[in-house]
């Protein structure tokens, strides 16, 4: 009960400096205001007459958090190393796991809100037509699924480093690692390169958030794609774990 | 409550503390003195947990540190170095954030951040950030966080650093009170805390405790315990010295001649030689002596003379 209790507690208070600064109110407004400029402006939502929104509004979330989300994430770890409070907070009597999950928790909330935030785009897409709206309801569920692994990458980074800049660079290249192993050019470039080695194409662009992404995005919940999701989560806050350990010991 | 055994701290080669044993009881107010970077702080984080020990063990009323955190913890209360608080919140928002992770709730957990807030003088900043407090301010804040569970163990590293002699004033009364009840270690390098605060004071130099004692005792190690310094008129400096340097228990003899007057003091052979006082009044008997004392020694001199000048390694940044 009172592993529950503190990640509780945790959460509450990250949530709470989130909404304290302007952090969150810019990131809620440039998130809404990317996702509308993306889905009507150039993915041509009313143009394509589809019911759908996969194509105009959920195919770029993997480009708008490869930038929003080491943002949100790149203050957790290493805001706390710069001014102290690390100290308070790991000698409070908690176990080091609860403040990891309750920090990550309490992002990831923030990043669920924000996603929520874009209903008008369902309603709209309602008003105009019929669409399936457990394919939206998916596609919704990856996208904040993916939301977390990105986060929890940028965990990783903030840990690593004292500099919120520096976390929050590693973290866009690590995630963009994520994104290419995945994106076509990239996947038929490797095809070329490994002429008999299809399997290596295979490792790498399992890797790939895009490809895990698409099958929320047709609707389709496959258990490998959550599975995938929240291993990286798993092994991301682990890692994270380890690197704060490390840290007191040398 | 606390017991600390052979607690050694190595970052690199360098070994930042090496083999520390004390222990500490409730209602005892221990000083932890040393030079900058003689490894006050890196102790304090190990006995707060902080940062595990390359090899000893902390126990803490009866938990150890290492294998059984939690209620270990549990019984501490600490003030960090340079008193870190979050600065995205108000001083309430952080105290009931600190209440909470302590466990305390509804009821308790008000009383428990009344209490501390009336203790540390913060109903004034209560609704303030974090951010826009003056230094003396935050440090009180995160001062009432270590207090809000009223813990029975309280580790308080510099805990008057950065604040205006009435502030200092208040938190060593405060420290004082507590340490009735408590068992508190409190690190400094203001001598005159120890006198005013401590029921015992260690002095760490290089990782190494080097002095352990009540403050009388330390200052008994000091050359001046029991030295006589006197004033006499009418007599020249040398004749004077000459004189006393014959006494059996006077060491050395210094003179200073300011007008008429000589001022002399005769340090003893044995520190704190209680029968030197006699002696030098049996041999000035006669001559115009204005004043007359016996010193009680001094700690910083102590300080100075048990700790090496200049051990300014960095300290571990973490």
């Amino acid at each position: 009960m009172n592993s529950w209790g503190n990640i509780k507690t945790i959460t509450k208070r990250e949530l709470q400096a989130y909404f304290a600064s302007p952090v969150a109110y810019v990131f809620i407004v440039i998130f809404l205001l990317l996702n509308g400029f993306f889905t009507f402006m150039v993915g041509g939502f009313f143009e394509r007459g589809e019911a759908s929104l996969a194509s105009s509004f959920f195919l770029w979330h993997p480009w708008f958090y490869l930038f929003l989300v080491p943002a949100v994430g790149m203050r957790l770890w290493a805001d706390e190393r710069r001014v102290g409070t690390l100290e308070l907070l790991l000698t409070m009597p908690i176990a080091p796991w609860e403040a990891i999950v309750g920090k990550f928790a309490a992002s990831w909330l923030f990043l669920g809100l924000a996603l929520v935030l874009t209903f008008p785009v369902v309603f709209t897409v309602n008003y105009l037509g019929s669409p399936d709206n457990g394919v939206i309801f998916a596609a919704y569920l990856g996208s904040w699924l993916m939301a977390g692994a990105y986060l929890a990458v940028s965990c990783i980074t903030s840990a690593i480093t004292r500099s919120q800049v520096v976390s929050f660079i590693i973290s866009v290249v690590a995630c963009l690692f994520l994104i290419l192993a995945g994106f076509p050019p990239v996947i038929n470039l490797l095809q070329n390169l490994t002429s008999h080695g299809q399997w290596l194409v295979d490792v790498i662009t399992s890797f790939s958030v895009i490809t895990h992404f698409e099958g929320f995005q047709k609707g389709v919940l496959d258990s490998r794609d959550i599975i995938f999701f929240l291993s990286v989560i798993g092994f991301s806050l682990f890692t994270t774990s380890v690197i704060l350990r490390t840290h007191r010991t040398t | 409550m606390i017991k600390v055994a052979n607690l050694t701290k190595t970052f690199g080669t360098k070994r930042a503390v090496d083999g520390i044993s004390f222990t500490v009881e409730r209602g005892e107010v221990l000083g932890f003195l040393g030079p900058n970077g003689a490894g006050k702080s890196t102790s304090m984080r190990m006995i707060t947990g902080f940062i595990p020990p390359t090899s000893g063990t902390v126990t803490i009323g009866g938990h150890d540190m290492l294998e059984n955190p939690i209620p270990a913890k549990k019984l501490i209360g600490y003030l960090p170095e340079n008193a870190p608080a979050y600065t995205d919140m108000t001083v309430q928002g952080f105290l009931d954030f600190a209440a909470a992770i302590r466990g305390l709730h509804g009821d308790a957990k008000r009383a428990a951040i009344q209490r501390a807030v009336e203790l540390c003088f913060l109903q004034g900043v209560l609704h303030q950030n974090v951010e826009t407090l003056s230094k003396g301010y935050r440090h009180r804040t995160c001062f009432a966080q270590s207090i809000i569970h009223d813990p029975e163990v309280l580790i308080l590293d510099e805990p008057t650093d950065g604040l205006d002699p009435n502030q200092k004033h208040e938190i060593r009364q405060l420290i004082r009170r507590m340490g009735a009840t408590k068992a508190i270690i409190f690190s400094t390098h203001i001598l005159e805390e120890v006198d005013a605060v401590c029921s015992r004071a260690i002095i760490i130099d290089r990782g190494r405790i080097v002095a352990n004692g009540t403050p009388k005792e330390l200052r008994a190690k000091s050359e001046w315990a029991g030295a006589v310094t006197l004033r006499i008129q009418g007599m020249a400096a040398a004749a004077v010295a000459e004189k006393l340097n014959q006494l059996r228990g006077a060491r050395k003899v210094t003179t200073a001649t300011e007008g008429d007057r000589v001022t002399v003091t005769v340090f003893p052979r044995v520190a704190g030689d209680g029968d030197l006082t006699r002696e030098v009044m049996e041999a000035t008997n006669g001559w115009q002596v204005e004043d007359l004392r016996t010193e009680e020694g001094r700690l910083d001199e102590v300080f100075r003379s048990i700790t090496l000048p200049d051990t300014a390694g960095k300290e571990a940044k973490l």
